[in-house]
């Protein structure tokens, strides 16, 4: 019986094992194994196809003649590029900041245990539950000189009223922001409220004897501890954001012109309608680019500071 | 002038009241405890004397002052809570110096006030650290750190110390004591411990069902409780409450215990500790009240018979806490708790002979449950 152990170990246990046991090890793995090789072509496979597409002249269909970065710097000289690049940091900026602004705003004084809440809470929060095509289709009409506010507030008698931001060039990216702010700042309040919950009441209590007014408790008591659902809230927009295409065909088509163009419009447009597959991948990989850029960032300082905070 | 002063103050939550007409009266430098079970108001006293919760009548007035309609920031009072309520997102030293900072105080003063209490209370190594790094008994120090850097009127200490291991409570029992002595501050401390109330307060409020139905020093309310509720709730383990019969006539008042197996048993009540309220309650029922302690082994040697009453007794469990013996005994319709010295060895089933000093001895009406004697 000794002599057996004196053996390698390791190989006998194994081999003396029963198959449901080693099943069981392996178990775990094979579940994942499916989503973890689909994931793996189609999303990684396909980042790294659409890199070597962008360093090829394809146009209609893919071809395999490399050119280098050419393509990269077509993009560069590309004006339409520049716009919707723009217009990226525009919406993006202010969808976020507003979101966040609006939605730490409404669950503050959503959390004073008012009456009804709810029902509030659900009419905040349902607009996320609408896709982006049908909220883009309803701000078109309400934007609509001819149908919506502008007509209404017309119609009332006040002649000069003007609110033509959907066709107007230099304001029209600006009507993406508020339907999308209108869409998702519900989602970001249920957010923070869900954060404010988790605070003890005593700590406010606590900085409102410290001599601090209601303001100050929240700016620099509250809101500090829910550092973390700033982070995730912001992932969560930014990624809202940068995959923002369905909201900008609904509302604007990209126009007037290209004004409204968005990286993922000029993408899709070049890559599929125009004939451009290089260019388009191109776009995209750059799009890929300035993601990692600010996320990896982001994520390492906020995942390293709550490990020593 | 009284440092805290609440006249008939009243707290309405909806239809209930919490707070029914308190009136109460803190002397500068004094440690008050408010003690009750959970519901009977005490903490709900406190949220008023902070301003953190609106009183729905009456007044309180801190140094002399109306601050009834003030806000929390404007009566200058300090709060130590159950859960620390430190900031999370401060360091210690944040946390300690946030409220000088809320009222501008200029920063040298304020680093020298977190230096000074850090001294305190040896919470110097920690400054640096956030709450979530600290243990609870450094949290609870760094949250009593925050109350003293600002040298408020009034301190309030709301249950600090229940979130704490019973060595650890011990520990900072005895330093708030230290603190309070050094320092002289005006305390308000609510706590459910009566323990906690008997050792740290100067005077104890007892309270319930949101009236304070004794405010006196932990002596009075220990050997002189107003009702049963009073005396059931100081000490433990708690009084024994012994139903009797009083019989006799002033000046030789008895109290006739039936107990089922042996002869009737009849304690004479000293005459020094008669009351006219007695003779009304001649032939009646009443609660004889005895304390753990006022049961007393029988000493053999020193034969002064004279004094206290003899009582033979089954022992029914024996519980020795190493600095005594806890007894239980049968008497009258119920058992008692008779606490003797350790070196009695005593074990459950033996006869015991107690000598009970009826001279601490206290009577209650049964019906009303307040004092007769």
């Amino acid at each position: 019986m000794v002599t057996t152990t004196l053996g390698d170990g390791t190989g006998s246990a194994a081999s003396r094992r029963t198959p449901a046991a080693r099943l069981q090890d392996w178990l775990p793995r094979l579940v994942v194994a499916p989503s973890f090789a689909i994931s793996l072509f189609f999303v990684y496979g396909f980042m790294l196809w659409t890199f070597v597409l962008s360093l090829t002249n394809s146009r209609m269909l893919p071809q395999y003649d490399f050119i280098g970065f050419a393509q990269y710097a077509r993009l560069m000289e590309n004006e339409r590029w520049w716009v919707a690049s723009t217009n990226l940091a525009i919406f993006g900026g202010l969808f976020v900041v507003i979101c966040l602004v609006i939605g730490a705003g409404l669950a503050i004084l959503l959390d004073q245990r008012i009456r009804q809440e709810g029902v509030l809470r659900t009419i905040y929060l349902y607009p996320m539950a609408l896709s982006l095509i049908v909220t883009g289709v309803v701000w078109k009409w309400l934007l609509n000189p001819s149908l919506g506010i502008e007509a209404m507030v017309q119609g009332w008698g006040f002649e000069s009223f003007q609110f033509d931001w959907l066709v107007d060039s230099d304001m029209a990216i600006y009507t993406l922001v508020l339907a999308a702010v209108w869409q998702a700042s519900g989602f970001v309040m249920a957010m923070f409220l869900a954060g404010l919950r988790g605070i003890d009441d005593n700590i406010i209590k606590a900085a409102q004897l410290d001599g601090a007014s209601l303001p100050r408790v929240y700016w620099r008591v509250v809101l500090p501890c829910l550092r973390p659902v700033v982070f995730s809230a912001v992932m969560i927009l930014a990624h809202i954001a940068i995959k923002s295409f369905d909201l900008v065909m609904a509302l604007t088509g990209g126009g007037p012109g290209y004004a409204t163009d968005l990286p993922a419009t000029f993408m899709y447009v070049h890559a599929f309608t125009r004939a451009q597959i290089g260019l388009g991948s191109a776009s995209a990989m750059l799009m890929l680019g300035a993601v990692l850029a600010i996320l990896v960032p982001y994520l390492f300082s906020e995942l390293r500071g709550r490990k020593h905070g | 002038m009284s440092a805290l002063e609440i006249r008939q103050v009243r707290k309405d939550f909806g239809a209930t009241r919490v707070l029914k007409d308190v009136s109460l009266s803190i002397d500068s430098g004094e440690f008050l405890i408010l003690v009750g079970p959970s519901g009977c108001g005490k903490s709900t006293l406190m949220n008023a004397i902070a301003g953190l919760e609106p009183v729905t009548a009456g007044e309180i007035l801190i140094a002399g002052e109306d601050v009834t309609w003030r806000t929390p920031a404007e009566r200058d009072i300090a709060m130590v809570f159950q859960s620390y309520a430190l900031y999370p997102s401060m360091t210690v030293r944040q946390n300690i110096a946030f409220g000088l900072e809320m009222r501008k105080v200029p920063k040298a003063e304020r680093e020298a006030a977190v230096e000074r209490v850090a001294d305190l209370l040896q919470i110097s190594p920690l400054l640096d650290r956030k709450p979530s790094q600290l243990s609870g008994g450094q949290r609870q120090r760094v949250a009593m750190g925050r109350a003293l850097a600002r040298e408020p009127k009034i301190y309030l200490f709301d249950e600090p110390l229940s979130n704490l291991d019973a060595k650890l409570r011990v520990e900072m029992r005895t330093e708030i004591k230290k603190l309070h002595q050094r320092l002289g501050t005006t305390i308000v401390y609510v706590t459910h411990d009566q323990i906690e109330a008997m050792t740290l307060a100067d005077r104890i409020a007892v309270m319930r069902d949101g009236h304070i139905l004794q405010l006196g020093t932990p002596e009075e309310v220990y050997n002189d409780p107003v009702d049963m509720f009073v005396a059931g709730f100081m000490g433990s383990p708690s009084m024994n409450f012994i139903q009797a019969t009083l019989e006799g006539d002033a000046g030789a008042y008895r109290l006739a215990i039936e107990t089922p197996e042996s002869p009737r048993l009849v304690l004479p009540w000293p005459a020094a500790r008669e009351t006219p309220a007695m003779a009304d309650a001649v032939g009646g029922r009443a609660v004889l009240g005895l304390r753990p302690e006022h049961f007393s082994e029988e000493d053999l040697r020193l034969g002064d018979r004279a004094e206290g009453t003899l009582l033979a007794a089954k022992v029914t469990v024996a519980e020795p806490t190493g600095a005594d013996i806890l007894l239980r005994l049968p008497l009258g319709d119920g058992e008692v708790t008779a606490r003797v010295g350790p070196k009695a060895s005593i074990a459950a089933g033996e006869w015991i002979e107690l000598r009970v000093d009826m001279s601490r001895a206290v009577l209650f009406s049964p019906d009303s449950e307040r004092r007769l004697a």
